[in-house]
């Protein structure tokens, strides 16, 4: 028998099982209890050929159906240039492990010190880890580096309007962490400071945690909140859309202390949910309290500049059950895809995607009112995505939507209608959506 | 190497207290300092903190090893060792020199459970 | 591999773009926002050209060492090949193009790719049904556990908050239980390197969540002893949670669920083949047996009886760990990887790594201590060199090993010995391959002895040499403006 990726013949078997002083692989089995060998056959697909594969593959893509898409949370649909896959696929990136061997590793850590130090700068903060698995986690890992951070406090308010799996993933985390998590409501569509410092007045809250980009698509108002926390030894934590950033004020500005988030938005296709990118980054003086990997500078015993992984006296692997999480690994080729993503882009190139994006969301905001059959809920400025009130029933919407092709009009928790439109989406397909509603 | 000072109360978990009145003055002895190699970081609590004996109230930090440090008594945190902030190194250099923090004693009676400078030698070669 | 100074923020010139947009159609921009709403500060992004990007991530790229570039025998990572049609699956468009929130009739042949790699992964384990949302291997043993604690809830015993960990285990194991709110009881290994039963014994009782354990564990060494160890923890009323780190020997020999398993999580991107990606995307697959499947965490897919598929949320679940359905393109490629295997040739993928490991360590037990004797799985430890009058460490040889064009073996682990050096090879490596590894070893072992300096001084080709790793951590410089602040 032989297969491709085994390289052994049969004579390299019986040299090897010589040396050992085995008769038999079976041999190599010997100290196992007969109850738990497996002899029966696996109830599995027999072994595919290459063209097999892609015939199975093209049989499973006859059942997908690519949609134009109209919506967002938590997934949108930007522009992926054409170089990133391709370096990505650079088999020292790809087929590497962890870079704990820095001095054949240097092309992994330089990545990861650019991306920490464009996802500093573009959130405001002063160093980011290497990444998180997606935003979700990142924004759980904060809630809990908030509490490492203000060693007494014992409870985290989170905002009503952060999108809705992030919410559900904190809450898991909290319930068998054993993390007290309140929730701060919003007057029309913004986080409410009143109701803010109701809660801080209990004067266990470790910090807030609140996007940037709410969930209805509202770019927050966040004046006087890092004032109102920190006068109370609390911290604030921002979700944010990385590639929004750009443009809308940054967590910096805000004077956040911790910012989270999900990084799929600068320019990683839809990939049906994953892997995306999350990232967490903070002020310095937290960076000991900082999940995760992160690299630093240095240089070599004759003085050339490298760097490596560090702080890692915080990691799981030395600190064991008093590490802060038990987080090992990073999205790292993720990481250096939005890397190089944001290097292909540069300021220039972010601000067109955010312009374009802002453009598109408007004309279409403006287009859906013009039908008459939807009313503004919010009144407050937006970029990309935005909440509706309708007349409609929205599955016979998403339906009628369905048989033209496009992928819209998301209902969500409260009952609205959500839309989002990025730079992909075309005048074109703009008035096909419209036609459809009117013929509604 | 691996000093050990007479007058001193030890911790089997290599904390030394040093008492001055009601004050106890709080650091790892030089053993534990030699064990850990470089020391990169020292997280410390904060004046006001309270301490519990036996409970961790920070961590010291080497390149590749963490340990938390104990509290041998309980007590309130008076004065913390701010200099090993920017120059964590200094315990390196003199674990008996450079505390880590001062402690007013909520309980002087707990001393008696500490190990004397011929105790905490004997533990470190048996 | 040779050495490139540059990073990308010095490739920059003001006024370079490398993106490619069309023509603005819209009529608003940004510049419409409030005023308090803008960002004010600029952004530190490079300004480079398409080709600038391409160049200087190439080089980058030459000072990295992958398991395509030559042996790579990292002890518990299963450094195994990365078949090439695994990449060419997960690059097709349409899966691509699916947003994760697309209705099921639009994602039909998505959720179906999920479900058979669930179902044969299952199978694989002798489990009654996985989730494929969580990330890694570590978010994988936080969602077993998860499930663990919330099985005793629901079963109204909320005492039990204790997960016994063996003091061999993967420092995961502890800080996951500690994510998890689980207290951590640590049992001691028989001087084989398996679990003390008397230990394990003398900590069972009813405020016992369950256990976690590697088998084979972090020596190499299978716990032939399962079967009673099982039998003691559900007496007891706890659960059996399997770190599916060392799944690789067992692959087609046997089945953690046949051994009592209740949960487990697999490394895909280890046992499975996708590629590590120089630290994830990887997944952690968590299986559960029948009595378990109603707490997997949502959101699920399901098979409906008119055979098409679903996803479903059940409000008995855990909870939630991931936004949607894991890192699906990672999904893709083990699906690919275990329709290659087959039925067939997974018989032999977990013997071949047992012969690898089992050949390395008998070559060169005459060179380095070899504290466990007897036969080992996929990897097995060494406790440093054998002769060893310079009193040379294991860092040392590891980073010898890298002027000859070796990855290191993982070293300083398991801390039952303190100059561990652990070496896995996987099923993938050729005998070739392996008998100039060991030729390397034992020519570093003779270095040891007439020439140490070599090796303490080692590496001396690699694009960077031993590095200030103290300043590193005591002055952490972690951004390009950090940098350009300390130089001037």
């Amino acid at each position: 028998m032989s297969f491709a990726f085994f390289p052994h013949t049969d004579e390299d078997i019986r040299l090897m099982l010589e040396r050992i002083g085995a008769n038999s692989l079976d041999d190599l089995y010997a100290d196992l209890p007969n109850q738990v060998i497996y002899t029966q056959e696996y109830d599995l697909p027999s072994a595919h050929s290459e063209e097999e594969i892609r015939a199975r593959f093209a049989q499973l893509e006859s059942k997908n159906t690519p949609l134009t898409v109209f919506a967002g949370c938590g997934a949108y649909d930007h522009y992926a240039p054409s170089v990133i896959p391709y370096l990505l696929q650079r088999s020292e990136f790809i087929t590497a492990y962890t870079p704990y061997q820095a001095e054949i590793a240097q092309g992994t850590l330089r990545y990861i010190f650019e991306f920490q130090s464009m996802i500093a700068s573009i959130t405001g903060m002063d160093c980011a880890n290497a990444s998180m698995y997606d935003g979700a986690t990142a924004a759980a890992e904060a809630v809990m580096m908030a509490l490492a951070c203000t060693r007494k406090k014992t409870r985290v308010l989170v905002a009503e309007t952060i999108p809705d799996a992030v919410r559900k993933v904190i809450e898991t985390y909290a319930k068998y962490k054993g993390i007290q998590i309140g929730f701060v409501s919003h007057v029309e569509g913004n986080t409410d400071i009143a109701h803010l410092q109701q809660e801080l007045s209990s004067g266990d809250v470790a910090a807030l945690l609140v996007p940037c980009l709410n969930k209805y698509g509202i770019i927050e108002d966040l004046t006087g909140f890092a004032e109102v926390l920190h006068e109370k030894k609390a911290l604030l934590m921002n979700y944010a859309d990385p590639s929004a950033l750009a443009v809308i004020k940054t967590p910096g500005e805000w004077g956040a202390d911790i910012t989270c988030g999900d990084a799929q938005t600068l320019g990683m296709p839809l990939n049906f949910g994953g892997p995306y990118v999350g990232f967490l980054a903070c002020r310095k003086e937290w960076v000991r309290k900082l999940p995760g990997r992160i690299v630093g500078a240095t240089h070599d015993v004759d003085g050339k500049r490298a760097f490596v992984l560090t702080l890692q006296a915080r990691e799981q692997h030395i600190r064991r059950e008093k590490a802060n999480s038990n987080i090992c690994s990073n999205q790292s080729l993720m990481a250096l895809y939005v890397t190089i993503y944001m290097a292909l882009m540069g300021p220039e190139g972010l601000k067109q995607v955010n312009d374009m994006c802002y453009g598109a969301a408007h004309e279409l905001y403006d287009r859906l009112l013009q039908t008459g059959r939807f009313t503004p809920v919010f009144h407050k400025p937006f970029l990309k995505e935005f909440v509706l009130q309708t007349d409609l029933n929205i599955a016979t919407l998403q339906d009628e939507l369905l048989k033209v092709g496009i992928f819209g009009a998301l209902k969500t928790e409260e009952g609205y209608v959500s839309f989002c439109a990025t730079e992909r989406r075309t005048p074109e397909e703009i008035d096909k959506l419209i036609q459809v509603i009117q013929k509604m | 190497m691996n000093e050990v000072i007479k007058g001193l109360y030890y911790s089997e978990s290599h904390e030394w207290i040093k008492i001055e009145g009601n004050i106890g003055i709080i650091g790892i002895t030089d053993h534990a300092q030699h064990a850990l190699g470089n020391i990169v970081y020292v997280d410390m609590p904060e004046t006001d903190d309270e301490v519990t004996k036996d409970e961790d109230f920070g961590a010291v930090e080497s390149v590749k090893a963490a340990s938390d440090l104990i509290s041998p008594v309980s007590g309130v945190v008076t004065e913390v060792n701010e200099a090993l902030q920017d120059n964590p190194g200094l315990i390196n250099e003199n674990a008996y020199e450079n505390w880590i923090i001062k402690v007013e004693l909520s309980n002087p009676e707990e001393l008696e459970s500490l190990l004397d400078a011929d105790a905490y030698q004997a533990l470190c070669n048996p | 591999m040779k050495y490139y100074d540059k990073l990308i923020f010095e490739v920059s010139r003001p006024g370079r773009t490398g993106f490619s947009l069309p023509r603005n159609p819209w009529h608003s921009h940004t510049a419409q926002l409030p005023e308090h709403l803008k960002r004010n500060t600029p952004t530190l992004l490079p300004e480079v050209s398409e080709p600038d990007v391409v160049r200087h991530y190439t080089n980058l790229s030459n000072m990295n060492f992958g398991v395509d570039t030559g042996f790579y025998p990292l002890g518990s990572c299963t450094m195994k090949y990365n078949p090439k049609i695994n990449e060419e699956m997960a690059a097709l468009q349409t899966f691509k193009s699916l947003h994760p929130l697309q209705p099921d009739k639009t994602t039909q042949g998505a959720l179906e790719l999920y479900y058979e790699l669930n179902r044969t992964l299952s199978q694989i384990t002798g489990m009654a049904e996985c989730t494929l949302n969580p990330f890694a291997g570590a978010h994988g043993e936080l969602t077993g556990l998860m499930i663990i604690r919330q099985y005793h809830l629901k079963r109204g015993d909320t005492e039990r908050t204790k997960i016994i960990v063996p003091d061999s285990a993967h420092g995961t194991n502890p800080a996951s239980a500690a994510v998890c709110g689980l207290q951590v009881v640590e049992v001691n290994s028989s001087t084989d390197g398996t679990i003390d039963i008397e230990s394990l014994k003398s900590v069972l009782d009813h405020t016992v969540a369950g256990i976690m354990m590697t088998n084979p564990n972090t020596l190499g060494l299978f716990e032939t002893h399962i079967l009673e160890i099982a039998q003691l923890v559900h007496d007891c009323g706890g659960l059996l949670y399997y770190d599916g780190a060392n799944m690789n020997p067992l692959l087609g020999k046997c089945r953690p669920g046949d051994m009592g398993f209740d949960v487990l999580h697999l490394n895909l991107h280890k046992t499975f083949s996708t590629p590590h990606g120089g630290g994830g995307p990887g997944s952690g697959a968590v299986g559960v047996a029948a009595h378990l499947t109603d707490y997997l965490p949502n959101p699920r897919v399901v098979k409906l009886a008119d055979g098409t598929f679903a996803t479903e949320n059940n409000p008995e679940a855990a909870g939630q760990v991931s936004s949607f359905l894991g890192n699906y393109g990672v999904l893709m490629r083990a699906y690919t990887y275990i329709l290659t295997l087959g039925k067939e040739n997974i018989r032999m993928a977990g013997p071949l790594a047992t012969l690898n490991a089992n050949y390395i360590k008998e070559s060169l037990k005459q060179h380095y201590k070899l504290p466990i004797l007897g036969v080992c799985k996929h990897e097995f430890v060494f406790d440093g060199l054998l002769d060893n009058p310079n009193n040379l460490t294991t860092l040392d040889v590891a980073k010898r090993l890298l002027d000859y064009g070796y990855h290191a073996p993982t070293i300083y682990f398991p801390l039952l010995f303190h100059q561990s050096i652990m070496i896995e090879p996987t099923e993938t490596e050729s005998k070739e391959t392996i008998d100039e590894f060991i030729n390397i070893m034992k020519v570093i072992a003779e270095e040891a002895r007439t020439s140490p300096e070599t090796l303490q001084h080692a590496p001396h080709h690699t694009p960077v040499r031993r590095l200030d790793e103290t300043t590193a951590a005591k002055t952490p410089i972690l951004t390009f403006e950090e940098l350009t602040n300390v130089t001037q």
